[in-house]
C-alpha cells in the first residue's frame, strides 16, 4: 500500500511537472498521437487489405493457361485444350471467355465475362452494382454498346449481382457467350484462356510444368501465384506509404528526442533542487518515466483509437483517393475489421518505450551528478 | 476534487478498456462479415474470378495478377506509368515455371 501510495505521488508531481509546461506537452502529444494514428491506419487498412484478398480468393482456379504471343497475352484455340486434357494429372480444361469494354457513357472500363455457372439469354446481361451505379440502371433496363463492327449491341439488365460481393464483381457485365463473340468479333474456337483443375492438390506444380512442356506458347499461372500476387501488392502498398510517411516520422523522431532528452537548465535546476530536498536518483528517474509514459501511453492509446475508428468505421477515408486513383468505378464496400494482435503490439512497443527511454536517459545522467554542482 | 494521479489512472483505464473494445468490436464486425466474405468467396470460386475489382482504370491494374510481365510500361519500352495505383502495383516476382 505504501508503495502504491508512493507512486500516486510520484505521478501527481509528474502530471505537476508537466503541467508546467503544458503548451509543449500538448503540443507534443497531439503531433504524436497524429503520427502514431497515420501509422497504425496504413498498418490497419494494409493488413485487412490482405487478409480480405486472402480469404476471398481461396477459391482462385487452381492453374489458368494464357498464350504468349510476341510477349502479349493472345486468344487461346480451342486444340490447346485438348493438348490439356491429355496431360496426366488433368481433371478439367474449360476455355475462358473474358475482357474489357470501355463503356464511354460513363467513362468507365467493365470487365466482360461469359459466366460458367450459369445461363445468360442471349440479349441480357447481369451487371456488377458498379456498373448498375454508374449507369443508373435497373434489371429491365436497356443498355447498348458498339460491336467490333461498329453495329449496336442491345443488352436487357437481367439482374445486378449483389453489393455484398461488390470487391470481386463491382464493375462485372456478364453476357452470353454468342453475345460475347459477336461483340469482340472472337471467331469459335478461340477463347481467352483455360482454367485448368488438377487431380491430386500436391502435383499442381508438376501438372503446371507439364502443361509448360507440351506448350510452349503459353504462361502458366498458379493459385498461389495470385494470393502471392496480392500479398505483395499490399506489401508494396502499405511499403509506399511508409516510405512517403518516413520524412514525417523522422522528423517527428528527431524532434520528439530532442523534446525528450535535451535537459533544459530549468529541468536540470528541477533535478537538484529535488535531489537537495533528499530525492533518491531512482526517484527521480521515475519521475521521469512516469513524465514520458503519461505522453506515450496517451498518444498510442488515442492515435490507434483514432486509427480503428478510421479505417473500419470512417471508411479509411484518407487512403480512398489514391486506392481510387482514376477508376471510374470503385466498389462501394466495407473493410472487414482484421486486426493482428501482434502487430498492434509492435506498434505499441515502438510508439512507448522508445519516447519513455529517450525521457530517462539523460536525467540519469543529470540525476546521478552532484546537486550542488546541478544548482549553480 | 479527485487527486490528478487518480484522473489520469482513470482516464488510462478508459483507454485501455477502449483499445480492448476495439478487439471486441473487430471481432464482432468479423461474426457479422462472415456472411459476405462467404458471398465473396462463393462469386469468386463460381465465376473463377482472380482479381479483386479496387482499380477499375486499366487491365494490368484491374487483373494484376493475369497482366503481362512489366505490365506497367507495356505500351511502349520507355513508357512511364499513366495511373495513381499502377505506381502503386508491385513490380512482377519471378514466378511459376517459366
Amino acid at each position: 500500500m505504501k508503495w502504491l501510495n508512493r507512486q500516486r505521488a510520484l505521478l501527481d508531481f509528474a502530471l505537476s511537472s508537466l503541467r508546467r509546461r503544458l503548451g509543449k506537452t500538448l503540443g507534443l502529444a497531439l503531433v504524436y498521437t497524429l503520427v502514431v494514428a497515420v501509422l497504425a491506419s496504413v498498418m490497419l487498412f494494409a493488413h485487412a487489405l490482405r487478409r480480405e484478398a486472402a480469404l476471398v480468393l481461396a477459391g482462385t482456379p487452381e492453374v489458368l493457361v494464357q498464350r504468349l504471343v510476341a510477349g502479349r497475352h493472345d486468344l487461346i484455340p480451342a486444340d490447346h485444350l485438348d493438348a490439356i486434357r491429355g496431360v496426366r494429372g488433368v481433371k478439367s480444361a474449360e476455355g475462358r471467355l473474358w475482357g474489357y469494354l470501355f463503356d464511354p457513357a460513363a467513362a468507365a472500363n467493365y470487365t466482360l465475362m461469359v459466366p460458367t455457372d450459369r445461363t445468360i439469354e442471349p440479349g441480357s446481361a447481369v451487371v456488377g452494382s458498379g456498373v448498375a451505379d454508374a449507369r443508373g440502371v435497373a434489371p429491365g433496363d436497356l443498355m447498348s454498346f458498339r460491336a467490333h463492327d461498329g453495329k449496336l449491341v442491345q443488352f436487357r439488365i437481367q439482374g445486378v449481382v449483389s453489393k455484398e460481393s461488390a470487391l470481386v464483381t463491382a464493375d462485372l457485365f456478364l453476357v452470353s457467350e454468342g453475345d460475347y463473340r459477336r461483340l469482340f468479333g472472337i471467331p469459335e474456337g478461340r477463347f481467352t484462356d483455360i482454367v485448368v483443375t488438377v487431380r491430386n492438390p500436391r502435383e499442381v506444380r508438376t501438372v503446371a510444368e507439364k502443361i509448360d512442356a507440351a506448350l510452349p506458347d503459353t504462361r502458366i499461372i498458379l493459385r498461389d501465384e495470385i494470393l502471392r500476387t496480392y500479398e505483395s501488392v499490399f506489401d508494396w502498398r502499405e511499403g509506399i506509404v511508409l516510405l512517403l510517411l518516413s520524412a514525417a516520422i523522422l522528423a517527428f523522431g528527431i524532434f520528439a528526442w530532442e523534446k525528450a532528452s535535451g535537459l533544459s537548465a530549468e529541468e536540470r535546476r528541477e533535478i537538484g533542487i529535488l535531489k537537495a530536498v533528499g530525492w533518491e536518483t531512482s526517484d527521480v528517474i521515475r519521475l521521469k518515466a512516469f513524465e514520458g509514459m503519461v505522453v506515450s501511453l496517451g498518444a498510442f492509446l488515442g492515435g490507434y483509437l483514432l486509427a480503428y475508428l478510421h479505417v473500419f468505421h470512417w471508411g479509411a477515408a484518407l487512403f480512398e483517393p489514391v486506392l481510387k486513383g482514376w477508376a471510374v468505378l470503385y466498389p462501394d464496400f466495407h473493410l472487414t475489421p482484421f486486426v493482428d494482435e501482434l502487430q498492434v503490439a509492435t506498434l505499441f512497443f515502438f510508439t512507448v518505450f522508445p519516447y519513455t527511454l529517450a525521457n530517462v536517459v539523460p536525467i540519469w545522467r543529470a540525476a546521478t551528478v552532484d546537486p550542488d554542482q546541478v544548482m549553480r | 476534487m479527485p487527486r490528478p494521479a487518480d484522473l489520469a489512472l482513470i482516464l488510462l483505464a478508459l483507454g485501455v478498456a477502449a483499445l480492448a473494445a476495439t478487439f471486441a468490436d473487430a471481432a464482432a464486425g468479423l461474426r457479422a462479415a462472415e456472411p459476405a466474405l462467404a458471398e465473396r468467396a462463393a462469386q469468386v470460386e463460381r465465376l473463377g474470378l482472380t482479381d479483386l475489382a479496387l482499380f477499375t482504370e486499366a487491365r494490368y491494374t484491374r487483373h494484376p495478377s493475369q497482366a503481362d510481365r512489366h505490365a506497367a510500361f507495356q505500351d511502349h519500352p520507355f513508357a512511364f506509368e499513366h495511373f495513381p495505383s499502377g505506381a502503386l502495383v508491385a513490380p512482377p516476382r519471378p514466378q511459376g515455371p517459366r
